[in-house]
């Protein structure tokens, strides 16, 4: 374990591309096969789930280090993260004996899951016991499910071709689909073998934000313009006799989507369509938020495929008659697209349609992009082939401008991870009356500098405490940017923003100059209706493309 | 009994004496723990501190300031109260207060720390009825390694740096942890030690005091013959993204301070590395140092206030807030952390 704590030190150290490769290589390169292959397994993200419950473990430390248990309250607090606090209270382990990676992994962290509290009391015990400091908060990070490091999949796949010396696309495309973290996998990941697992995705190709205006991207008519739609990007894979449905998030959900599975069996052999997962009925596409009901339930009820069925949204093709055509320009690929799919179409399954008009009609189909459902309008070069990643140039997404409200600061709860300690949820209220109520919570878009600033004010302004909560003061006035805006019945002020967040600290806003309610509700007026919505501030976790 | 000492909207006030330690304000008379800027505010008519400290106490409150010094544990008798100074082991020159009048005595520790430090005499408890003590790190999770293990981290990442043609740059607070960095690493690094002009007016604060300090440049003469790569380059945090640091080339920059056990403030930071090392006492010192003085009451000023004196509540002690206006190193705590 002490390889991989280091390999995990280095990467979280060093903010540089060279030095997290070079480590990277470097534990790849010696790593036992059964180390390497959990090595991948926890650095793409993927966690075991094992059920040791966060009190118990609480409890197990604030014991193991002879402190009550509010004191392990104030220490979890100002670290933010429980693997850590756990960590720095606990004596030290003595590190006497090395054991491996995957020892500790198969031998001690697996045996977690379904063991009865005493049982992983006692495994915990021994694990703080035996392992030092940088080897045992790697332990807890593991336990707690909130393994994360600064390193990226693309940094992975490059450390890991280094070290075996193949190119990256080769273990890219290995990584695709299902795969088991056993020692064979470094091998398999090195061998040029396409049939490894008949099921496996390609890299998603991934759009980048579009900054300037669309005429910079030379004449119209070399550029693709559909909607950009607010579902679950996926892929479908046909092989094998039977359709597999893919995340971006690499999480297989066809049995999440039955009305969709059974129709992608019938496409033919050889076959990988590239879209995007929407709710539709009646053929009208429904809002992300209905869509979210679906997410996460694998038995899905009968009741619930009647009121939010689901339908494909297709809008390229990745293999035809079980030959790759990524390199084939996207002008072609659709065309195979149409053909391919035509006989197919219907409530369950479209094709993205395409967009018409010069780049000032586009721009003003933006413009609408909420009424037909899309987050704004995709941009694509014609004659591009489909690369793997986020790869500028060829693929652009143009969403709508967000829309924004200037409201007040009026309570702030600590964050956690690189914000532990720090106030940084901020809840923002606007006017009703002569009486400030919250409409959102946010807490991205503003840079460290700002971050600590306003820490450091809401420190000396707090009015009461709460636990991790501090009210404050209504004295700053921020401008918040968001997606959407709905009635909410369970907010007092009855509204709810979606994806909001600080978009600028209007410091020559007085308070009294912040909007009003009836502003807002004029705003969700002129929307088109999205009932129902319930989120504030958080993103879908697990759910990247959305 | 009445209270020897309390705070008033100049400062931690010795009534019977008619005297402050560290006021936050200009006063008549000022009895000052060590050199700080928390503690050691420019504008008192007398200032009273130790000996040992007086050279940094010049460079911070002006040459001519009004300073006199004494010797620790020297006592001196002032409208009667006996006032001594005993080490803090803070930085050079760092005191504990000492005050007894008519057989009650109380200690204000300033800033302390009961570790190794080879440029200042070593944290010495004092028994006393009430104690007032700082509570920076007054968490568990604030547990130092030991000087030896702390000084190899730093010559191993500073090796590394030289052997990868990389300047090394320390950043710590210029007075008292420089110079302990500068005492811990020695002569025994790759390369040459080069000083910011703030910290190196410190470090010849200290020379001037007698401490035996490795030999250093100052960063404004320009690089060694041989370049600035394998340097250790010694710089306050202030220093951090300036364009100053720039003219350094490939620096791998460390930041040096207690606050750098938590992996949030680390990453905050943004530095390269990050070194535990603090002048404050971490948990287990302040627990042990307040045991040590005996002391039947407790009073908790800047840091982890509430937390520490509920503990020290719990395990029978009479313990409690002081609201003072110290807030230790400023500049040493990323700004958000610090108390």
């Amino acid at each position: 374990m002490r390889d991989f704590a280091d390999l995990y030190r280095r990467l979280d150290v060093s903010a540089r591309t060279h030095d997290k490769v070079e480590a990277l290589t470097r534990y790849f390169k010696v790593a036992p096969p059964a180390d390497a292959a959990w090595a991948v397994h926890f650095l793409l993200g993927r966690r075991p789930r094992l059920g040791v419950r966060r009190p118990d473990l609480r409890a197990w430390a604030a014991r193991a280090a002879a402190i009550p248990d509010w004191l392990y309250d104030e220490c979890a607090t100002a670290v933010g993260d429980t693997a850590e606090t756990v960590n720095l209270i606990v004596p030290p382990g003595d590190g006497a004996e090395d054991r491996g990676l995957a020892w500790w992994v198969e031998e001690r962290l697996m045996p977690l899951a379904g063991a009865t509290p005493a049982d992983q009391r006692a495994i915990m015990l021994e694990a703080w016991g035996r392992l030092p400091p940088g080897e045992r908060f790697v332990w807890n990070k593991l336990v707690t499910g909130a393994f994360r490091v600064g390193v990226s999949r693309g940094l992975l796949v490059r450390g890991v071709a280094e070290a075996l010396a193949v190119p990256q696309s080769r273990v890219e495309e290995r990584l695709m689909g299902d795969w088991k973290p056993t020692p064979a996998l470094l091998e398999q990941l090195a061998t040029d073998d396409a049939a490894a697992d008949p099921s496996s995705p390609r890299p998603f190709f991934l759009a980048s934000p579009l900054e300037e205006s669309p005429e910079s991207l030379g004449p119209r008519s070399d550029w693709q313009a559909e909607w950009k739609w607010d579902g679950i990007r996926c892929q479908v894979v046909r092989r094998g006799g039977r359709a597999h449905v893919w995340t971006r998030g690499e999480e297989l959900v066809t049995d999440r989507f039955p009305e969709v599975a059974g129709l992608l069996d019938r496409l033919p052999e050889g076959t990988i369509i590239d879209g995007e997962i929407v709710a539709r009925r009646a053929g009208s596409i429904l809002p992300f938020h209905d869509l979210q009901r679906r997410i996460g339930r694998s038995m899905v009820p009968r009741k619930l495929l009647r009121e939010v069925p689901v339908a494909v949204i297709a809008y390229d093709m990745l293999e035809h008659a079980g030959a790759d055509i990524r390199e084939i320009n996207l002008r072609e690929r659709r065309a195979l697209l149409e053909r391919v799919l035509g006989p197919l179409l219907g409530d369950h399954l479209m094709i993205s349609p395409l967009l018409d008009g010069e780049w000032n009609e586009i721009a003003g189909l933006r413009a609408s992009a909420a009424e037909h459902r899309a987050e704004g309008v995709m941009l694509k070069r014609l004659s591009s082939p489909y690369r793997a990643g986020r790869v500028r140039g060829d693929w652009w997404k143009w969403k709508v401008d967000p829309r924004v409200i200037d409201a007040v600061l009026v309570m702030s709860r600590r964050g956690s991870g690189r914000r532990a300690g720090l106030f940084t949820d901020h809840t923002f209220a606007v006017w009703k009356g002569d009486e400030l109520v919250p409409v959102a919570s946010a807490y991205s878009g503003l840079d460290d500098k700002e971050m600590r600033e306003l820490d450091g004010i809401i420190r000396a302004s707090g009015l009461e405490e709460f636990g991790p909560v501090r009210t404050v003061r209504p004295e700053h006035v921020f401008e918040l940017a968001f997606e959407g805006i709905g009635r909410s019945p369970r907010h007092r002020s009855g509204v709810a923003l979606r994806f909001p967040r600080i978009s600028r600290w209007r410091r020559d806003k007085p308070p009294a100059e912040a909007d009003r309610l009836e502003t807002l509700e004029a705003m969700i007026a002129q929307a088109p209706p999205a009932p129902r919505l319930e989120t504030t501030g958080e993103l879908f976790p697990g759910w990247p493309g959305v | 009994m009445g209270d020897l000492l309390r705070v008033t909207a100049d400062g931690l006030y010795c009534e019977a004496g008619d005297f402050f330690i560290d006021p936050w304000r200009p006063v008549d008379r000022a009895v000052i723990t060590h050199g700080h800027s928390d503690h050691a505010r420019t504008g008192s008519r007398h200032y009273l501190a130790a000996a040992d400290g007086l050279p940094v106490l010049r460079s911070r409150l002006g040459k001519d300031a009004p300073l006199e010094g004494v010797a620790y544990g020297q006592a001196v008798v002032h409208n009667g109260v006996t006032i001594s100074l005993h080490p803090a082991g803070h930085i050079l020159g760092s005191s504990q207060v000492r005050v007894e009048h008519k057989g009650d005595v109380w200690v204000a520790s300033g800033d302390y720390k009961d570790g190794a430090d080879p440029t200042c005499v070593p944290f010495e408890p004092v028994r006393c009825r009430v104690f007032i003590t700082e509570s920076t790190f007054g968490l568990p999770i604030y547990r130092w390694t030991t000087a030896g293990n702390l000084r190899e981290e730093i010559l191993v990442w500073w090796r590394a740096c030289a052997s990868q043609g990389r300047v090394a740059v320390l950043l710590g607070y210029s007075l008292g942890k420089a110079q302990r960095l500068l005492a811990m690493v020695g002569n025994d690094g790759p390369g040459p030690i080069v000083e910011h002009g703030a910290v190196a007016g410190m470090t010849a604060a200290y020379r001037e005091a007698g401490v035996a300090l490795p030999t250093t440049r100052p960063a404004g003469d320009g690089p060694p013959p041989e370049g600035w790569e394998g340097c250790l380059v010694l710089a306050p945090p202030s220093a951090q993204g300036s364009p100053w640091i720039r003219k350094f080339g490939d620096a791998s920059v460390a930041f040096a301070s207690g606050w750098m056990q938590v992996r949030g403030s680390r990453r905050r930071q943004g530095a390269d590395r990050g070194f535990v090392v603090s002048d404050h006492a971490d948990w287990p010192g302040l627990l042990a140092s307040i045991d040590a003085t005996g002391a039947e009451r407790v009073l908790v000023t800047h840091g982890q206030v509430s937390v520490l004196s509920r503990f020290l509540s719990e395990k029978g002690l009479q313990a409690g807030p002081l609201a003072t206006r110290w807030t230790g190193e400023a500049d040493d705590a990323p700004a958000a952390d610090s108390p």
